[in-house]
């Protein structure tokens, strides 16, 4: 079987709902995990450290009838910044997008600083994303700007 | 005449534009000259402190009382049912329903922001945590307008606690708007934090360090003072540190004859008491502006129309 024809099978083998393939390697249990967050219920089949088209290893989810939205896989954006979205429909690809990088997060991260009123309310935490000579977040609520490693390395 | 402030709420410096910080000056200038008109008459004002402030709450409440308003609230949240588990959000809901405009200080970071977005009437923040102090930041803006006539292409030196102080990082962040030449003046250990460094140099701004006060004091107009809290130093540390960010009123020989102290208060021993008597002392007209600021915040939110020259609104 040819490496192409390989890799297609992967990503196709669902039914209908969602691969996002090309997740950096070692990335992909994060993802399961953020994923499960929002919905323990959901079928992951998860593939790790498989080849990569272009050389070197990729991680690999497949969700079982979940058809992501954009917003869905903005989500994911900070952990896997370069990986794509296939939406499958009778075991077709019937959509592709990259992962794109919202202008704000709500509701996906706790904020580091831990005398951030969101700590204690009942309010989604809302971050916006500030692109300079580094990626940081900026919290709506208590303003302070964050390094996008500190919310990649921890597991909230 | 048109009101941008009119209902809304007051929460970051970062939320007010050049325009509408000098129109809060001017304002600000005018009800002092005037004397106290009955801008907020029949209006009821909730200062919400669900932690402890002398100054600020005082003179947020002497400027209502001033201005003909009448006031409900707290000053710590010791007597609220925060103590017996109520959320901000719940408290903010209910308050809200009592008042036409709520003034806030709460120790969380975000709690005002919060605050704004669950009330349906305007809420003013008297400072959260470490994060914003928009109504210290203006007075300090009409002061220092007041003093110098102006606040374009100015020197201003920011001496002391430099990384923990919401006061210089809110006053750096707003004076960005008028060109200023900053001089920094701190102990390495409390130096101004890189991010608000990396927003000056977005925004143009000339900024420098100094090692010390006799060397900043002949180069600046103001001379902003703040407290270098004892207890982040061993004593030995802290007496070589005093020596260096202490004002001594024989410091000041240099000093331009228009040069101003300021200090946001309270102040401990940064600040010789004879510098009080100096032409140069400044920081409690600066306190007392605290009124002025305030009158003019809460009466532009309160109110559609201004104050007219003449005393009417319009």
């Amino acid at each position: 079987m040819s490496e192409h024809r390989r890799e297609k099978m992967l990503v196709e083998a669902i039914q209908n709902g969602t691969v996002i393939d090309h997740i950096p390697a070692g990335k992909g249990l994060t993802i399961l995990g953020r994923l499960q967050l929002r919905n323990a219920e959901v079928r992951l089949t998860v593939g790790l450290n498989l080849p990569s088209h272009g050389g070197g290893m990729k991680d690999l989810i497949k969700i079982d009838d979940w058809r992501f939205t954009e917003q869905d896989a903005a989500e994911l954006a900070l952990f896997a910044p370069k990986a794509t979205v296939n939406i499958i429909e009778e075991y077709r690809v019937v959509r592709k997008f990259p992962i794109g990088l919202p202008e704000t997060f709500i509701g996906v991260f706790v904020c580091p600083n831990a005398n951030c009123i969101t700590h204690v309310e009942p309010v989604e935490s809302r971050f916006s994303v500030i692109q300079e000579a580094t990626l940081q977040l900026r919290c709506h609520y208590c303003e302070r700007a964050f390094a996008d490693t500190l919310f990649t390395e921890n597991k909230s | 005449m048109n009101n941008p402030l009119f209902d809304r709420d007051v929460v970051s410096i970062g939320d007010l534009s050049k325009a509408d910080i000098e129109f809060i000056i001017e304002r600000a200038a005018a009800l002092k000259q005037s004397g106290p008109m009955p801008l907020l008459k029949d209006r009821l004002i909730a200062s919400c402190f669900f932690e402890a402030s002398t100054r600020t709450r005082l003179s947020f409440e002497a400027a209502v009382q001033r201005l003909g308003g009448t006031i409900i609230g707290f000053s710590d949240s010791g007597n609220t049912s925060t103590k017996k588990g109520e959320t901000l959000t719940d408290s903010i809901h209910m308050i809200a329903g009592y008042a036409d405009a709520i003034i806030m200080r709460h120790p969380r970071e975000g709690s005002a922001r919060l605050a704004a977005e669950v009330a349906n009437i305007p809420v003013i923040n008297g400072g959260d945590g470490a994060n914003q102090h928009p109504s210290q930041t203006l007075l300090d803006l009409f002061s220092i307008a007041e003093c110098q006539g102006r606040l374009d292409g100015l020197s201003i030196a920011l001496v002391g606690d430099l990384k923990y102080g919401r006061t210089v990082h809110s006053l750096a962040q707003a004076m960005g708007h008028f060109k200023p030449r900053f001089y920094f003046v701190a102990p390495e250990a409390l130096a101004m934090p890189a991010y608000i460094e990396d927003s000056l140099r977005a925004a143009g701004i000339a900024f420098e360090y100094a090692d010390s006060l006799e060397a900043v004091v002949p180069l600046v107009d103001i001379l902003y003072m703040t407290r270098v809290q004892k207890e982040r130093f061993d004593p030995t540390e802290y007496m070589h540190l005093a020596s260096q960010f202490v004002l001594r009123p024989e410091m000041l020989k240099s000093a331009k004859p228009s040069m101003r102290v300021m200090h946001p208060l309270p102040r401990v021993d940064e600040i010789h008491p004879a510098v009080d008597r100096t032409s140069h002392a400044y920081y409690f007209q600066q306190a007392e502006n605290g009124v002025y600021a305030r009158q003019a915040l809460l009466s532009l939110v309160m109110n559609e129309g201004v104050l007219s020259p003449g005393g009417g609104l319009v």
